[in-house]
C-alpha cells in the first residue's frame, strides 16, 4: 500500500512490451494472463461439454453410433473414462480455472487499485503449469489403453495398481495424476500471488472492508487453494509413486486381482479418500466463491442499491471458506470411516448452509426495492442465485448419513452438485463476462443475443437438473455406463431421455454464446469507460485498461464500493475515487 | 443511457423471469409432493426411520426453497426499473441476526434429529444371536458365506483363490472349519431376525446397496465393516453395487432373499441351494 511500493511498481509496469511473444504468449502482464486463462478455460468447458453430449447420447441411445468414439459403438469403459475426463476437465480446468485464474488475475489487481500483481513472473509461471497440466490432462485421451475410468476422485485400489484393475488404469491414470499434481502446483503459486497482491498492493483508502465483494470472494479462495491444493499434491505424488515405486500407501496387503496376487501391503485406501477430500471440499467453494463475489457485485451494479449486509456478506464468505476446510468427510459415511466421525461432519456440514443462507437472503435483500435493470449480466446473475438455492438446499438432505444412506451414489448427488457449483458457477462466469466483456475488450456484446443465450441456458439447466433429483431418489446409481442389469432402473429411461434431449438443447444455445463472443470482438459497439454506470476502479480507467492499468496516474479510494442511489446526490452511482468534494450534490 | 426503451425491455425480461420462477416451483413442489418418483416402502425399522428424517428435511428445505425462489420471482417483478429511483439501504442488523438465528437452529436441529436414525445402525452393536453372513466382493460380483452348521467361519488363504475351480473366497482347504461354510451368489436372510454382515472386498472399492432396507456400504479391501439389519418383509430385493469399480460396474449386480424361518433352514440344511 505503501507508496514506495507503488512507485517500484509503476516504474517496472510503465514498460509496456512490445514484441508479439512477450506481449501475447509469455507476458507478465495480468491482464493477457487473465484472457489467456479465459481462453484455456473456454476451450476445457468446450471439450467438456462434448464428452457430456456423448454420456447423454450413450444412456438413452446405447447402441447409437457416435461421432469421435473409436468404433463407434460407446463401451463400458469408454463411458467411465468419458465420467472421468468430464468430470476432471470441468471442476479443475473450468470452474478453477476461469472465476480464479482468468476474472480473479484480470481484475483484482484493477479493483483494489494496483498496476499489476504481486510477482508478475510467478503468474506467468502458473499459467504456463496449468496449460501444461492440461495439454497432459488431453494426453490421457490418446495414450495406449485410453483415458482412465476411475472418476474424476481417482479412488485406489481401482486408481493404484496400473492396468490390471481396468483398460485405462495404465498410462491413462498416470498422465491424469501427472495433470492433476502440476495443477495443483500452478494454482499453489497463483494463490500465494493472490494473497500477497490483495494484502499489499491495495490502493490508498482502499481498505478490506471497502473492497468490492468480488475481492473477497477470490481473496477467501486463494486461502482456500494455498490450503487445499498442497494436499492434494502430496496425496498426487503418494499415489504416484505406488503406481511407479512399489510403495502401498493406499493399498493394503493381500489383494488379489483377476486371481493375481498383488505385491502390497499396509496402506489404506481410505487414506486417499481422506486427503483428496480434504482438497475436494474446498475446492467446491473454490468453484463457487468467485461467483458469489461477482453476483454481488452484479446484482448491487443493476438494482441500483448498495449491497444489501455487505460486511455479512464479506464475513459470510470466511465463514464458508473456514467450515469448508472441517466438512470433507460428509463424502465418505458409507466409506467404512467411523459412524462418529461421521455425525461429526454431518452436524459442520449442516452449520455450512447457515452463512450460505446469509448470502441468499442478502441478495434478495439486495433486490428488495432496488431499480432492477435486466441486462445480461444482470440476468445470469439472479440466474446463479436461483439455481445457487435449489442446488444448495439438496445438500441439506446428503449432509445427513442417515439419509445419505438411501441418497448416496445416486443421481441425487450428481444433481446437487450440478446445480450448486457447476452451473451456479458457470452462471457466475457468464455474469462476469458479459459484465466485464466491454473493460476487457473494449467493445460491448450483443444484448438481445445474450438474453436469448441466457432464457435458453436457465431453462435448459432446470429442464436437465432438477428432474436428475427424481432419477436419484428412485434409487438411480451414478456411473453406470448401462442400466440394463437392474430391473428397478428401467422406469426412470424416460426421464433420462428428457434429460438428454435438455441437455443437447442447452448445449448448443452454447453457440449463440460464441458467436456472441466472437462477433462482440471484432464488431461490438465501441465501449465507453463506464458503460454500466458502475462504481468500483476498473470503471474509472480507460477500455480496456493501458498496460499498468490507470495510465500512470493511481487512483486514491474515498469510499466503500457499492455507493448507488445515495439520498442527495444527483448521479445515482458514486465511484469509489470521486473525493467528498466532487461528489455533485442535488440542487436543493 | 436507460432510457424509455430499456424500462419496456425491463418489464418484459421482468415478466419472463418471475414466470419461469414460479413454474419451477410449482413443477418440483408438485413432484416431490406427488411422490412421482419415489423408492419403495422400506422393510426395516430404519428404513422407516429414514424415510421420516428425509419427509422431515422435505418439509425445512420446500419452506425454504418455495420462500426465496418466490421471493426472487415477486421482487423482480415488483422493483423493475419503471423510471423510479432505488430505496438505498446498506442493510439491516436486525434482520441479519433473525435469518441468522433462524437457520442455525433449523439447520443444526435437523442435523441433530438425523441423529437417530444413523445411530440405531451404525453406533448400536448387534444382538449376540445375530446371523452372520460374510459379504465379499470383487470385480464383478459379490460372494455371501454362511458358516454352516458349525458356526464357525474358515480360515482364508489367499493363494488358493479360484474362481474357476468354486473357492472364490480362497477358503483354506487344510481347514476343517471351513469345510461347511456355504459360499453362494445371492444373500438370503431369514424374515424378522437380525442379520450381521461383514462387509470386505477383494480388489478394488465396491458397494452394497439395497433400496428397501435403505442402507448401503462400500466394501474396502483391508477392511471388513459390521452393519446390521432386521428385514421384516419376505420377498426378493435387488443388491446393486453403488461405487465405481471398473469397466463391470453397472453389471455388478445380486439379490437380497428375505425367507421364512422354514424356507430359511432349508436354504442352510442344503448347503445354500
Amino acid at each position: 500500500m505503501s507508496s514506495h511500493a507503488h512507485g517500484a511498481h509503476a516504474a517496472h509496469a510503465m514498460e509496456a512490451p512490445t514484441g508479439f511473444i512477450r506481449k501475447y504468449i509469455f507476458s507478465v502482464d495480468h491482464k493477457v494472463i487473465g484472457i489467456q486463462y479465459f481462453l484455456l478455460a473456454l476451450t476445457a468447458v468446450l471439450v467438456g461439454i462434448v464428452l457430456s453430449v456423448l454420456m447423454r447420447l450413450h444412456l438413452v441411445w446405447p447402441n447409437m453410433h457416435l461421432p469421435f468414439v473409436p468404433g463407434g459403438l460407446m463401451t463400458q469403459e469408454q463411458y467411465l473414462s468419458l465420467v472421468t475426463m468430464h468430470g476432471t476437465i470441468m471442476v479443475f480446468f473450468v470452474l478453477t480455472t476461469a472465476p480464479q485464474g482468468g476474472f480473479g488475475n484480470y481484475f483484482l489487481p484493477i479493483q483494489i487499485g494496483a498496476p499489476d500483481m504481486a510477482f508478475p513472473r510467478l503468474n506467468m509461471l502458473s499459467f504456463w503449469v496449468t496449460f501444461l497440466a492440461f495439454i497432459a490432462i488431453l494426453a490421457a485421451f490418446v495414450v495406449p489403453g485410453g483415458a482412465p475410468i476411475s472418476g474424476w476422485t481417482g479412488y485406489t485400489p481401482l486408481s493404484g495398481l496400473g492396468e490390471v484393475t481396468g483398460p485405462g488404469e495404465g498410462w491413462g491414470q498416470t498422465m491424469w495424476i501427472i495433470s492433476i499434481s502440476l495443477f495443483c502446483l500452478a494454482s499453489l503459486l497463483g494463490a500465494l500471488n493472490f494473497i500477497a497482491t490483495l494484502i499489499d498492493m491495495r490502493a490508498p483508502g482502499m481498505s478490506l472492508f471497502r473492497m468490492p465483494l468480488t475481492c473477497w470472494g477470490w481473496f477467501v479462495t486463494a486461502i482456500l487453494g494455498l490450503l487445499a491444493f498442497g494436499v492434494l499434491l502430496a496425496g498426487g505424488i503418494l499415489l504416484l509413486l505406488d503406481r511407479s515405486a512399489g510403495t502401498s500407501f493406499f493399498i493394503p496387503g493381500g489383494l488379489v486381482v483377476n486371481d493375481q496376487i498383488q505385491h502390497h501391503s499396509g496402506g489404506s485406501p481410505l487414506l486417499w479418500q481422506h486427503l483428496f477430500w480434504f482438497f475436494g471440499h474446498p475446492e467446491v467453494y473454490i468453484a463457487i466463491l468467485p461467483g458469489m463475489g461477482v453476483a454481488s457485485h452484479v446484482l448491487s451494479t443493476f438494482a441500483r442499491k448498495p449491497v444489501f449486509g455487505y460486511r455479512a456478506m464479506a464475513m459470510a464468505m470466511c465463514a464458508i471458506g473456514f467450515l469448508g476446510f472441517m466438512v470433507w468427510g460428509h463424502h465418505m459415511f458409507v466409506s467404512g470411516m467411523s459412524p462418529y466421525s461421521g455425525f461429526a461432519f454431518s452436524v459442520l456440514t449442516m452449520s455450512i448452509g447457515v452463512p450460505s443462507a446469509i448470502k441468499t437472503f442478502n441478495w434478495l435483500g439486495t433486490l428488495w426495492g432496488g431499480k432492477i435493470q435486466f441486462t445480461t449480466p444482470m440476468l445470469f446473475a439472479i440466474g446463479f442465485v436461483s439455481l445457487f438455492v435449489s442446488g444448495g438446499l439438496s445438500g441439506l438432505f446428503l449432509a445427513q448419513p442417515a439419509v445419505d444412506n438411501l441418497l448416496h451414489a445416486t443421481y441425487y448427488v450428481v444433481a446437487h452438485f450440478h446445480l450448486v457449483m457447476g452451473v451456479a458457477a458457470i452462471f457466475g462466469i457468464f455474469a462476469a463476462t458479459y459484465f466485464w466483456f466491454p473493460k476487457m475488450f473494449g467493445r460491448m456484446m450483443n444484448e438481445p443475443l445474450g438474453k436469448v443465450h441466457f432464457w435458453f441456458t436457465f431453462v435448459g439447466a432446470y429442464c436437465i437438473f432438477m428432474p436428475m433429483h427424481w432419477v436419484g431418489i428412485a434409487g438411480g446409481i451414478r456411473r453406470y455406463a448401462d442400466a440394463s442389469a437392474v430391473a428397478y432402473l428401467q422406469p426412470l429411461q424416460p426421464v433420462h431421455q428428457f434429460m438428454s434431449i435438455a441437455a443437447f438443447i442447452t448445449a448448443a444455445a452454447q453457440i449463440l454464446f460464441l458467436i456472441n463472443f466472437f462477433w462482440s470482438l471484432k464488431s461490438g459497439p465501441k465501449a465507453s469507460k463506464n458503460p454500466w454506470n458502475a462504481t468500483t476502479l476498473e470503471w474509472i480507467t480507460d477500455s480496456p485498461p493501458p498496460h499498468d492499468n490507470f495510465g500512470g496516474h493511481f487512483p486514491s479510494v474515498y469510499r466503500g464500493p457499492y455507493d448507488f442511489s445515495v439520498p442527495g446526490v444527483k448521479e445515482d452511482f458514486v465511484p469509489q475515487n470521486l473525493t467528498p468534494q466532487e461528489v455533485t450534490r442535488e440542487k436543493e | 443511457m436507460r432510457t424509455g426503451k430499456s424500462e419496456s425491455g425491463s418489464a418484459a425480461s421482468a415478466a419472463l423471469l418471475a414466470l419461469l420462477q414460479v413454474i419451477m416451483v410449482v413443477v418440483t413442489v408438485y413432484i416431490f409432493a406427488a411422490k412421482l418418483y419415489s423408492p419403495p416402502a422400506p422393510i426395516t425399522d430404519i428404513g422407516r426411520a429414514v424415510d421420516e428424517q428425509y419427509s422431515l428435511t422435505l418439509w425445512v428445505t420446500a419452506v425454504v426453497f418455495v420462500l426465496s425462489q418466490l421471493g426472487i420471482a415477486y421482487a423482480v417483478w415488483r422493483f423493475r426499473d419503471h423510471g423510479q429511483r432505488a430505496h438505498f439501504s446498506r442493510g439491516n442488523n436486525t434482520m441479519e441476526f433473525i435469518w441468522t438465528t433462524a437457520t442455525i437452529i433449523l439447520f443444526l436441529g435437523l442435523g441433530i434429529l438425523g441423529r437417530r436414525a444413523w445411530a440405531e445402525v451404525r453406533f448400536t452393536p448387534p444382538a449376540a444371536d445375530a446371523v452372520q453372513v460374510e459379504v465379499t466382493e470383487n470385480q464383478f460380483v459379490f460372494n455371501f458365506r454362511y458358516p454352516g452348521p458349525d458356526g464357525k467361519f474358515g480360515r482364508l488363504d489367499a493363494k488358493q483363490i479360484s474362481a474357476s475351480t468354486g473357492n472364490p473366497l480362497g477358503i483354506d482347504s487344510n481347514d476343517p472349519a471351513g469345510k461347511d461354510d456355504i459360499v453362494v451368489p445371492t444373500l438370503t436372510v431369514p424374515v424378522n431376525r437380525q442379520v450381521e454382515l461383514h462387509v470386505t472386498s477383494q480388489d478394488v472399492i465396491h458397494n452394497i446397496f439395497v433400496r428397501e432396507l435403505r442402507l448401503q456400504q462400500d466394501a474396502v479391501p483391508g477392511l471388513v465393516v459390521p452393519i446390521h439389519f432386521t428385514a421384516e418383509k419376505i420377498g426378493q430385493y435387488e443388491i446393486v453395487c453403488t461405487q465405481l469399480c471398473g469397466l463391470g460396474h453397472s453389471r455388478m449386480h445380486s439379490y437380497l432373499n428375505v425367507v421364512s424361518d422354514a424356507d430359511y433352514e432349508a436354504f442352510l440344511k442344503s448347503g445354500g441351494q
